[in-house]
């Protein structure tokens, strides 16, 4: 369903990505891990569809259409979701608010029928219950005062009431204590299943041990060097991306 | 001769010919036009090169050559709908009985019906030197008078300003007289609106006083037409234990300039005055605030915002003034701006000048653009562009907004805000 070929991407005229091969079946989750500086935040970008990437080369189908022609919120109701790195805040922005809002964006571009307050607030009650989070959660400001713990939870939450086809994780396992930790991987595996893949990307093999992907991928240097199953993850704790890339 | 001066000749030759075709002409109300006169004359309208003027040009003004609202336009003019029980409206500047719902229980009359009954009154705020309200009086034919005895819940009460003429450019100047006896608390919601063809001037001056332990929320909505100027001044002086809330959105006209007055002259009176200025291509918006701390113990907030897209201009001045007697004072004041696009421009002038010495007194500004990674970070979750624009400008007015806590008021703001963004920023 997400397949990239041969995909380039630079930024201020730096190449990043230097020509990325990579497929990602319906109902699979991939892992991406790779050093620092290997480009791993610029894919995640790349295909969300931030600005300031110019793709040089190559070509990006989800579901058969060209994901590389479509606005960032056009992807989103897609069915493409990025969980950030480093999610941002909202000042002034309610929680429920946004959450209701591009909730109910996604369903008018896909020609569902929006949902009212009380059907939103029902339904972010049951995720939250899933995701043994609170309620206090959807009254605040959009990760506003929000602990690097909670922003990740709250990526969590988005993620489980937009529910993708594709989510894309771009190192949320960074700044985690274990039990955030685990609350995010449930939220991942809750979601597994023939409608869901995913885009695990991150520099630590521990996440893996409770999100366990169908694939590893080495990305170093903006290129995928090497793809294997879950047990390539093993491998690169125990020697490093060193002997990899020899 | 230069413009200035010319259109200063412009409205003194106004009241010079209006003669006693204005109100009040017998008693002591024509003594006070003609100091108001003598004043103007000497001081003319203000031009850049005086300090609180330098970032806002009359010329357009002093070159319309405006003349009186004469005759009243026959037709009645289309009003926003009622939002409270009360209303008073005024049609370019002059009291609509026909049109109006007056309260009851206290005094609420058309000023220039009421002028002998308000000697001592009218003109009784200081500040009475500045060349606007030095206009206001030589010129004013009416306003609303406000008189609440001691102990007197008057609710919320609307005040609307309609202007009406599209054939020529004319020139109203309404003088508003807000009194609160002891104790007593109103809300008072305004809304100024007019053509968007019609270039008018709308020059009105309040003079508010609330006594001790009284609480006044004051609600400006600044709606005028495209081609309108409104300078509006408000004098207001708060007693021991009283309340002077404004609020003011400015978000009409082509030139606006809201000037406020507050001198808090009793101990543990204290005002908050709070405002967004939403301003789009060829419009310009000023709001100058004074706000004098004369007794101690009193508390002061300020918080103003400015959205400025297109080819706009922004003001924001203001000056807090804490004088020796006014020991533990605590004054804040915060102004943003936020640009959303290359061509607009803000200049803000911040003043502290504290004579006190146990004084809690803060303030602060911001310049800057819509958040590039906010921006993302809404569009990455489906929601168009357009829509996470106005979530967000919406997010950056919300902390000016939250000042405003009674309900009527909130909605008309929130009608306000959206309006704005849907005609003039999308």
């Amino acid at each position: 369903m997400l397949k990239i070929e041969g995909l380039k991407a630079e930024i201020e005229g730096k190449e990043i990505l230097k020509g990325i091969d990579l497929e990602v079946p319906m109902g699979e989750v991939h892992a991406i891990m790779g050093p620092n500086g290997s480009g791993k935040s610029t894919l995640s970008y790349v295909l969300s569809g931030r600005e300031g990437y110019e793709i040089t080369g190559g070509s990006v189908t989800f579901d058969g259409v060209d994901l590389l022609a479509m606005e960032p919120e056009e992807r989103a109701s897609a069915g493409v979701f990025l969980a950030f790195q480093y999610p941002v805040e909202l000042p002034g922005v309610g929680n429920a608010n946004f959450l209701r809002t591009a909730l109910n964006a996604q369903r008018r571009a896909r020609g569902e029928s929006e949902l009212d307050a009380m059907q939103f607030l029902k339904m972010a009650r049951a995720r939250l219950k899933e995701l043994q989070m609170s309620d206090e959660m959807l009254k605040r400001n959009v990760n506003v005062g929000f602990s690097g713990g909670e922003k990740k939870r709250n990526e969590v939450l988005q993620m489980a009431l937009l529910a993708p086809k594709l989510a894309i994780l771009d190192e949320t396992d960074s700044g985690l204590d274990i039990d955030a930790l685990k609350i995010v991987s449930d939220g991942v595996n809750a979601l597994r299943g023939p409608g869901f893949s995913s885009l695990v990307i991150t520099h630590y093999q521990r996440l893996l041990n409770h999100i366990v992907p169908d694939r590893v991928h080495v990305l170093m240097g903006g290129r995928i060097v090497r793809s294997g199953g879950k047990e390539l993850a093993l491998e690169l704790e125990a020697e490093g991306y060193g002997t990899i890339a020899a | 001769m230069n413009a200035m001066t010319t259109g200063s000749d412009a409205f003194l030759a106004r009241y010079d010919g209006l003669g006693g075709r204005l109100p009040g002409r017998d008693g002591y109300v024509a003594g006070l036009r003609a100091r108001a006169a003598e004043a103007f004359r000497v001081a003319g309208l203000p031009h850049r090169r005086l300090e609180a003027w330098r970032y806002t040009d009359l010329s357009a003004v002093a070159q319309a050559g405006f003349t009186e609202a004469l005759t009243l336009v026959e037709e009645a003019p289309a009003l926003p709908p009622a939002r409270a029980p009360h209303r008073a409206v005024f049609v370019d500047g002059r009291f609509a009985a026909n049109l109006s719902r007056m309260p009851e229980g206290f005094r609420a009359v058309s000023l220039a019906g009421a002028l002998d009954a308000a000697e001592g009154v009218l003109g009784s705020a200081p500040e009475q030197g500045l060349a606007l309200v030095a206009l206001n009086t030589m010129l004013f034919e009416d306003g609303l008078w406000l008189d609440l005895p001691e102990g007197t819940d008057g609710g919320t009460m609307e005040l609307l300003s309609v202007a009406t003429h599209t054939d020529r450019p004319i020139a109203f100047h309404p003088r508003h007289i807000i009194r609160l006896g002891r104790g007593s608390t109103l809300t008072l919601i305004e809304t100024a609106t007019g053509p968007n063809g019609a270039a008018y001037l709308h020059n009105p001056v309040y003079e508010i006083a609330v006594a001790e332990g009284a609480t006044l929320s004051h609600v400006r909505l600044q709606r005028e037409g495209r081609k309108a100027f409104q300078l509006s001044t408000v004098l207001a002086s708060v007693q021991a234990g009283g309340t002077y809330d404004n609020f003011t959105l400015n978000a009409g006209g082509r030139l606006v300039r809201n000037e406020i007055h507050t001198a808090l002259l009793g101990p543990k009176a204290a005002c908050h005055m709070n405002g967004a200025q939403l301003a789009a291509d060829g419009q310009h918006a000023d709001t100058t605030t004074f706000l004098d701390h004369a007794a101690p113990d009193c508390a002061s907030r300020q918080t103003y915002k400015t959205v400025l897209a297109g080819k706009s201009r922004g003001v924001f001045q203001g000056k807090i003034l804490v004088r020796q007697a006014a020991q533990r004072t605590d004054g804040y004041q915060m102004n943003q701006a936020l640009l959303l696009s290359e061509e607009a421009e803000i200049d803000a002038k911040p003043q502290l000048e504290i004579y006190a010495d146990d004084v809690k007194c803060s303030h602060g500004a911001t310049v800057g653009a819509l958040d590039e990674s906010q921006l993302f970070y809404l569009r990455s979750r489906g929601i168009p562009a357009e829509e996470a624009r106005a979530m967000l400008v919406q997010a950056f007015l919300t902390e000016a907004v939250e000042g405003v806590t009674d309900p009527l008021a909130q909605d008309a703001l929130a009608e306000a805000v959206e309006g704005w963004w849907e005609k003039e920023a999308a």
